[in-house]
């Protein structure tokens, strides 16, 4: 986006009734809305969450950080996130490299198949693996009488966690492989590389950018999901709470520090996701 | 025509087959299994589940509010869309970076801090509650969380297009005397028209399955305040799966007709124009 929107604001002030007042006027008020709309629906609510989190002071802030509870759901979340971002890259590769390598039939259906869980409702997405799993779900008496628990539990966090962020990495990856073409891994194999070190010599190095745009993106899902999570997890403060459980129940409790010092840490991973992202961008690599 | 095109490139047996495996594992089985769930309920219990007053009553907040909010993005998305690839002014670039905000920020990060913004004593709902506005706890206060997590849809679905509108046409136009709004309506309008309808899809479609930030400003009274995702979960605590499951397949089947129609749409964007290099 930015490369091609700088050459326009170049050509701006040469451009014919550019400079008249109406459109001063206009420039103004499109701004003006602009930075008041998103001023009061993103900038407060973000600035709030810090100024809530430090109301206190620094100490109450950092006192929040010494309950074991809330040091378990961080953990947790930790947790969650290091089992599923890497299945799901290893699936994005995998899925990237059928789709823009090879020409298939039924590809689009495949596309939208593994973009489905982006168009459904988190609540759904955590409900189906109660069905599945659930004490009254298809599994839940086997599972029951094999003491195997997956909701209410860890495995049933990591399932919804996977469920919803399945997509992330594949999406980043396709269209950018596609738009590279396969010249250059068919030199390579025709010059006598492997299919493995084709893939890790010449594809990798290529999305390389893509691939961590998407690995940052599934991340900041992954420890931020909510809805889904929060419907397979039983909520057991210690055990099965994320972050992003742990801060509905001490806001539920009118723990405002609490609350919002945990939810200052998942603003920051935010942020550090939105400077990869510039970051990525700056590379020359364009989100299309 | 046979399965695949002939390559010379290795692997596809191997990738083809994880991905497929792995969307099914994941992501197909347990959707197949909402939807035996679903449907073999007896057809009496799925019409009163669905059809209850309560579902019904969750259906007009939802679907109104998520329409509300995605109308609402379709113009200041729009707006922002406009200022941030026409306008140069101090901090464009890091507003243009925090667009995606709603993206990363977790949905329960963004339903406790709109809560508190816009509570009776918060900033902006003291400035409110004078005029009899009150948005946290009403469905005013879920319609402004439906906007914030839906904005980035619209804001990135014109942008693009904004930026292909031919500045060309719009020079020849006004020098042949049209004025900007003439402008505005022959040449830009019908450009931006896909995109601007595409991202209005999108951002209903993820308003309506949208939860984590709801919950906190909603207040969560039945009939009231309660969207249809809530309802779901209310059912499965009460380990009602048959009646989640309803409710959930009629929520699928209506993210399966918004799929639709976003592809539709982009397709006809890409019909409408020749894409310029992008």
């Amino acid at each position: 986006m930015a490369a091609a929107g700088t050459d326009s604001y170049a050509q701006e002030a040469h451009r014919p009734g550019q400079r008249t007042w109406m459109h001063a006027i206009v420039r103004a008020l499109f701004i003006a809305i602009s930075l008041t709309f998103l001023g009061a629906v993103l900038l407060a609510p973000l600035a709030t969450v810090f100024i809530m989190a430090f109301a206190k002071g620094v100490a109450a802030y950092l006192h929040v950080f010494s309950d074991p509870d809330t040091l378990a759901a961080i953990r947790l979340t930790l947790i969650t996130a290091a089992v599923v971002v890497p299945l799901n890259t290893v699936f994005g590769l995998a899925a990237s490299w059928a789709i823009a390598k090879f020409e298939f039939r039924g590809k689009s259906v495949l596309i939208t198949l593994i973009d489905l869980p982006l168009a459904i409702s988190p609540v759904i997405s955590g409900m189906i693996f109660v069905l599945l799993f659930g004490l009254h779900g298809w599994f839940g008496l086997w599972l029951q009488a094999h003491d195997i628990s997956i909701i209410f539990a860890l495995p049933g966090i990591m399932l919804a966690t996977m469920f919803v962020t399945f997509p992330y990495v594949a999406r980043e990856l396709i269209p950018l492989m596609q738009q590279l073409g396969n010249d250059e891994e068919e030199a390579a194999i025709t010059l006598g590389a492997g299919g493995w070190m084709t893939f890790f010599r010449v594809t990798l190095p290529k999305v390389r950018w893509g691939l961590v745009y998407g690995m940052v993106l599934c991340n900041a899902r992954a420890m931020g999901e909510f809805g889904a999570v929060s419907v397979v997890s039983g909520h057991i403060r210690g055990l099965t709470n994320t972050m992003p459980l742990h801060i509905e129940i001490l806001y539920n409790e009118y723990n405002f520090v609490g609350a919002f010092a945990v939810a200052s840490l998942l603003t920051l991973l935010a942020a550090f996701t939105l400077v990869v992202k510039t970051l990525v961008e700056r590379t020359g690599y364009r989100r299309r | 025509m046979s399965f695949r095109a002939p390559s010379i490139l290795p692997g596809f047996g191997l990738t083809f087959g994880f991905t497929t495996f792995f969307l099914s594992t994941i992501v197909l089985l347990p959707l197949a299994a909402l939807v035996l769930a679903g449907t073999s309920m007896h057809w009496a219990d799925f019409v009163h589940t669905v059809f209850s007053a309560r579902a019904i009553g969750s259906y007009r907040l939802s679907f109104g509010a998520s329409l509300l909010a995605a109308s609402i993005n379709l113009v200041f998305g729009f707006v922002i869309a406009w200022t941030l690839t026409r306008y140069e002014f101090p901090g464009r670039k890091l507003i243009d970076a925090l667009i995606d905000m709603p993206f990363a920020l977790p949905t329960a990060v963004s339903g406790i801090a709109l809560t508190t913004v816009f509570a009776q004593n918060g900033w902006i709902g003291r400035l409110l509650e004078p005029l009899g506005i009150k948005v946290a706890y009403t469905w005013l206060g879920v319609t402004l969380a439906l906007t914030l997590i839906s904005m980035p849809f619209a804001v990135r679905a014109v942008q693009p297009a904004l930026l292909e509108v031919q500045r060309d046409l719009e020079d020849a136009a006004e020098t042949l005397g049209a004025g900007r709004l003439y402008v505005f309506r022959r040449i830009i309008l019908p450009t931006i028209l896909p995109a601007l309808l595409t991202g209005f899809t999108l951002a209903f479609a993820r308003a309506v399955g949208e939860y984590g930030s709801v919950i906190f400003i909603s207040g969560n009274l039945p009939m009231k305040t309660e969207i249809t995702p809530l309802l779901i979960v209310i059912h499965l605590e009460q380990f009602d799966y048959q009646g989640a499951a309803a409710l959930g397949l009629v929520m699928l089947v209506i993210s399966f007709v918004m799929l639709l129609a976003i592809n539709l749409l982009q397709a006809w964007g890409r019909r409408n124009h020749v894409r310029t290099a992008s």
